[in-house]
């Protein structure tokens, strides 16, 4: 498509305004990392390593950034086995109040978290507390996994109504059971998908931190809530810095994963 | 006005349909099939959409379970039998070509979940790819053919497994006019040579009639007429068969009367009406009518000649070009007189 000069001038404009309000905020905090000033003075006095090797030793840190991978991937489980058993209910099954359910699945995601957040609090305290439940980490994953499911569900859902059910009626058609044809023909089909969403489920889980604040007990400390608890202490506010220049970096890996499979597997579509 | 066909041999029928039908909530899809297929017919079901043709092939293949009525496949009851026991294999209208297999693969499957051995899998899958003449394809990808070519992966993907019937659902709808036309010659001799029963379902009656020993006509859910290709387009039962199998000038009951003087309803093929000048002479003692042109449509290998005739009646007349061009005569406004013999007209019920 062919547009005009004043047009193509104004929309890369636009584009490239959109691009640095994204993205200078987080080149700052990467600077800020190697800021030689406590203060985050600028422009930089001076570079410096320190706060990398200080944040490295930050036993507070590494242990909230263990609590966070695992519950990150405790949940990303959860959603997967859940969420996409969810999917082909609804995809590939005819009954009573699918839609509902369908509904149902993904209400969670479009609730405020602090909702998410105060009813599973109420749950757990008041209702489950005398049964032997306290908040720590399984609560944490338990309030995690309620979105995630969605996001593995609405992946694997849209990429089972995309397939449609003839590769699956001619892999019966020539003699597959349907165990093999789940395996043979289905599972491969929404392979990417599963991939995609479970990469976006920890992502997702990584970061909360509404949810995390209600479910979480005492002793457990996931990475975005070491953050905010450190972010306006005048001593750890650098290694915040720090941390939270590893994760911008970090976070392009499984945005990259998750684009590749969707995109990959779309296009091998017959 | 369903008919069962009269057997043609002692034998058991390949496929037979009881009383089938199904419904889709308040919708009847399919209202009382009763059908055989016999052993290496080529068969074919045609109807308009929504006519319950494909509803049929699916039931026959197991993806629908019929509401009532059965499906007797080689003389046992396969109503209830899940896709995967029936000896039965479909060419799917978009092919249903694995996307994550290579072409070799594809037509392997139905070996691989049988568990025939290896050597065994390799050389029959070899023979189905020369078969349909694509020796040396077995390493694409399905992405990478064309139409046609993943036509025929489908074709040999489902006839390798060696079934006693092929069901193929509008299997060249797809493809553009010359290689479908190509398509149904090849269709055609790999059904001769592999003997079996191929059962297709069209919307497109010149297929049907091109390919087919038998078809059924389906409207409505129902066989509307059975039998061999040039029964049906010769003698058809009603006017909806008159006019969805080729094509057909109706002379309704009260026209009938008023202009040939008998009573029953009518039709007569376009290529069976005779077009003379005003005033040429007509063999004595055929049905003739007069009327005025009010089109000439040229197509090449014919000439159609709409003609508005009495009583309210329009006719159509296809000649045949074949003297090079058409009596000067005959053009819009003309004056002339249709007839055909009387043997062409048939009385149909409405």
């Amino acid at each position: 498509m062919k547009l005009p000069a004043s047009l193509r001038v104004t929309l890369t404009a636009c584009m490239v305004l959109g691009l640095v309000v994204l993205y200078v905020p987080l080149i700052l905090i990467v600077l800020n990392s190697f800021n030689s000033s406590r203060t985050f003075g600028f422009p930089p006095p001076g570079l410096t390593l320190d706060w990398w090797q200080k944040a490295a030793s930050s036993s507070g840190a590494l242990s909230a950034l263990g609590t966070s991978v695992v519950a990150g991937l405790c949940a990303m489980v959860i959603a997967l086995v859940l969420g996409t058993m969810a999917a082909f209910a609804v995809q590939r099954f005819e009954f009573f109040g699918r839609s509902t359910i369908s509904f149902l699945v993904v209400l969670p995601i479009t609730l405020p978290g602090i909702v998410t957040g105060i009813a599973l609090n109420a749950t757990f305290v008041q209702v489950l507390g005398p049964f032997g439940v306290a908040l720590g980490l399984a609560t944490v994953i338990i309030g995690h996994a309620t979105f995630c499911i969605v996001i593995v569900y609405n992946n694997v859902q849209a990429r089972l109504r995309r397939m449609g059910t003839s590769l699956e009626e001619a892999s019966a058609d020539l003699g597959a059971n349907g165990w093999q044809t789940f395996w043979r023909v289905t599972f491969p089909g929404v392979r990417g998908a599963l991939v995609a969403g479970a990469v976006l489920a920890f992502a997702l889980s990584f970061d909360e931190i509404v949810v995390t604040t209600f479910t979480a007990g005492p002793a457990i400390q996931t990475l975005p809530l070491w953050i905010f608890s450190n972010l306006f202490r005048p001593n750890q506010a650098p290694v915040v810095n720090v941390v939270a220049a590893v994760l911008a970096v970090v976070a392009v890996v499984p945005v990259w994963l998750a684009q590749r499979f969707s995109g990959d597997s779309t296009t091998s579509r017959v | 006005m369903a008919r069962v066909a009269e057997r043609t041999t002692d034998a058991v029928p390949q496929i037979s349909l009881r009383g089938l039908r199904k419904t889709f909530g308040t919708v009847t899809a399919v209202d009382g099939v009763d059908l055989d297929v016999e052993d290496g017919e080529f068969f074919a079901m045609l109807g308009p959409s929504g006519s319950g043709k494909t509803t049929v092939l699916r039931m026959i293949a197991g993806f629908e379970t019929p509401t009532s009525g059965s499906v007797i496949l080689d003389g046992a009851d396969a109503t209830g039998l899940p896709p995967y026991r029936r000896d039965v294999n479909t060419v799917f209208q978009d092919y249903a070509l694995f996307p994550h297999m290579t072409v070799a693969k594809n037509i392997e499957y139905g070996l691989l979940v049988d568990k025939a051995p290896k050597a065994e899998r390799v050389r029959r899958v070899g023979e189905a790819l020369e078969m349909v003449r694509l020796g040396g394809f077995g390493d694409r990808q399905p992405t990478q053919l064309s139409g046609g070519q993943r036509q025929r992966v489908a074709l040999a993907r489902a006839l390798v497994k060696r079934p006693k019937v092929l069901l193929l659902d509008e299997p060249l709808g797809a493809l553009d006019l010359k290689l479908r036309e190509q398509m149904q010659l090849e269709l055609k001799a790999i059904q001769r040579d592999v003997g079996i029963t191929f059962v297709f379902v069209t919307h497109d009656q010149d297929e049907a009639l091109t390919l087919c020993d038998r078809l059924a006509v389906f409207n409505n859910g129902r066989i509307e007429q059975l039998g061999a290709a040039q029964e049906v387009y010769e003698f058809p039962a009603s006017a909806f068969v008159a006019d969805f199998v080729g094509s057909s000038n109706f002379i309704g009951a009260h026209a009938a009367r008023e202009v040939l003087g008998m009573s029953g309803s009518f039709a007569v093929r376009p290529e069976k009406v005779a077009i003379v000048p005003r005033g040429d002479t007509v063999v004595a003692g055929v049905p003739r009518v007069d009327g005025v042109v009010r089109d000439v449509v040229y197509a090449g290998a014919v000439t159609r000649i709409v003609v508005d005739g009495p009583a309210g009646l329009t006719f159509s007349s296809t000649v045949l070009n074949t003297a090079g061009e058409l009596d000067v005569s005959i053009r819009r406004g003309a004056e002339v007189t249709l007839w055909w013999p009387a043997a062409a007209l048939r009385r149909i019920s409405d």
